[in-house]
């Protein structure tokens, strides 16, 4: 099944270029084998999904992108560069941003300090402006202790400070999570002008109709191995399928 | 009243080594969740240097206050990528073994070159002699140390707490994984973060040789009380540890006034108080 993964995808255009390579990813926690050989492809400009139950993987499927995982086996190659022994400030330097799973805002900082807590790592970033503009909220509460945001006025800043740096690779994990409908919308919006404007993103979700309104594709996760994969297109030929996997 | 002043100065020039030290511990307790019990050792390599500095290189006080934490800090930084490091992840106890295995070594080594007695060292000719103040008499290097030290202590808060390069280091005590995620490399901020605290307890050591000479036990019979201060203000906080560091001094000044019987142990009782009605310290945030 995971060698059906790496294969290009027939909807996928004739000019995409992986951008990043995942073969047989393997990570542990300490003594538990968490990742058992994830095999994956993203393409320049796409929005991947990751979706899957809670305890899947997707979650440590990016943090051992990132490097954060201690112990990881496999090749995960960004641009044709291995990352797999590389340490996470190196990898974040070549340009991968992650947005991390309840939202990592530091208490300690104030709004304007979590902001600008990410170091530029290239050129071509998101000024300050055009921060202001995606999300208008964050310009009133700069003063405001990081923590003292609401659920989803943080999610907009743990989004903000990694679109200053950069970046052009994003890694969101579960970005809607516990925030309302409105709010879902608004960050909809964002990911879509963000891909507009030439990012790409991997996205980690358990909400595959937000994640339907902004994905290229998906990838189903289970056990820590990709089992499944179908293009947004085919979304609700899989429909079944995909209740199956995410028993919803 | 003359000796009720003499006491208070006395007490604001504990205070300030209360300060710049239990200062750099809170640093390293942040940074690196180490206990460093070789900052007494530290402070007391501080004013050892000054001494060589003076009497091996003729280079004086004024060089030392710049040199010494530096020479030292540097040392730290040893300390840090040879040993420290791999406490990382471990239960406090080792770091406190580790630390104070490192302490009983540098004063073991130092008692074998220069015995317990101390050495002296001269104050500075421009610090010498004394202002009077009309209700009392202040010699001007006690003066000088209290200030400067309130300067370093302010200036190292303000760093902290009010700079890119503090809120670097705020988060990464928070969250020292993501921070590194986003590309700051968090083990050289951890071993820079250590010299900066190793750097201010040697300071203190330079400003306290011409008060206290220099002596080998010097930092081993102040740590005791440093902890107990660090303990009352609470281990993670930088304005909280200077505050604490300078009104214990002054409690302990003001003790020997009126009740010089308790001047060595009110530190300890406020610490038990302390830690009765709030254990995390006057400022400390819960862990």
């Amino acid at each position: 099944m995971p060698e059906v993964m790496t294969a290009s995808k027939p909807g996928q255009a004739a000019t995409t270029s992986t951008i990043l390579d995942v073969k047989n990813l393997e990570s542990w926690y300490g003594e538990s084998h968490i990742l058992h050989g994830m095999n994956f492809t993203v393409n320049a400009g796409e929005v991947v999904t990751l979706l899957g139950r809670n305890g899947a993987g997707k979650t440590t499927t990016l943090k051992s992108i990132m490097g954060m995982i201690g112990k990881r086996t496999g090749s995960v190659a960004f641009n044709g560069q291995q990352l797999i022994r590389m340490t996470s400030d190196r990898i974040a330097r070549l340009g991968i941003a992650l947005c991390p799973e309840e939202r990592g805002i530091f208490a300690s900082l104030d709004v304007r300090e979590n902001l600008l807590l990410p170091p530029v790592v290239r050129p071509g970033g998101l000024t300050l402006d055009q921060i202001f503009e995606l999300f208008p909220n964050l310009k009133e509460r700069l003063k405001s202790q990081g923590t003292k945001l609401s659920g989803g006025e943080q999610q907009m800043l743990a989004i903000a400070r990694i679109l200053r740096t950069g970046a052009s690779f994003l890694m969101l994990d579960e970005p809607t999570e516990g925030l309302a409908p409105v709010i879902i919308q608004q960050i909809g919006h964002t990911i879509a002008r963000l891909k507009k404007e030439g990012f790409t993103i991997l996205l980690v979700e358990q909400n595959f109709r937000f994640a339907s309104t902004v994905a290229d594709r998906y990838y189903v996760v289970e056990h820590g191995k990709v089992i499944d994969g179908f293009a947004n297109a085919d979304l609700s030929a899989n429909m079944d399928k995909l209740h199956t996997y995410l028993g919803v | 009243m003359q000796a009720l002043y003499a006491q208070l100065l006395v007490g604001l020039i504990n205070g300030s080594f209360y300060a710049l030290l239990s200062l750099g511990l809170a640093v390293i307790f942040g940074m690196l969740n180490i206990i460093n019990f070789a900052h007494g050792a530290l402070y007391m390599m501080g004013a050892f240097c000054a001494y060589f500095l003076l009497n091996l290189g003729g280079i004086n006080y004024w060089w030392a206050l710049l040199l010494a934490p530096i020479i030292v800090g540097i040392f730290g930084m040893i300390l840090e990528r040879t040993l420290l490091q791999w406490l990382t992840g471990l239960d406090h106890l080792y770091g406190l073994l580790l630390t104070f295995g490192i302490a009983l070594i540098v004063q073991g080594i130092f008692q074998n070159y220069f015995g317990s007695s101390g050495l002296p060292y001269a104050i500075p000719d421009q610090l010498r002699g004394g202002m009077n103040l009309g209700f009392m008499f202040l010699p001007i290097y006690r003066g000088w140390v209290v200030v400067f030290s309130l300067v370093v202590c302010l200036a190292t808060w303000f760093l902290i707490e009010r700079t890119r390069l503090g809120a670097y280091l705020r988060a990464a005590t928070e969250n020292p994984t993501l921070v590194r995620a986003f590309g700051i490399n968090v083990p050289r901020m951890i071993t820079l973060t250590y010299g900066l605290g190793v750097g201010l307890a040697a300071l203190a050591g330079v400003l306290s040789a011409p008060i206290n000479q220099v002596r080998p036990l010097m930092g081993a019979d102040l740590i005791i009380v440093v902890f107990a201060v660090v303990v009352i203000g609470g281990m993670g906080s930088i304005m909280g540890s200077i505050i604490t560091g300078f009104a214990l001094g002054v409690v302990e000044g003001l003790t020997k006034y009126f009740y010089p019987e308790a001047s060595n142990t009110v530190v300890f009782v406020l610490m038990v108080l302390v830690l009765l009605v709030k254990p995390t310290g006057l400022t400390g945030r819960a862990a």
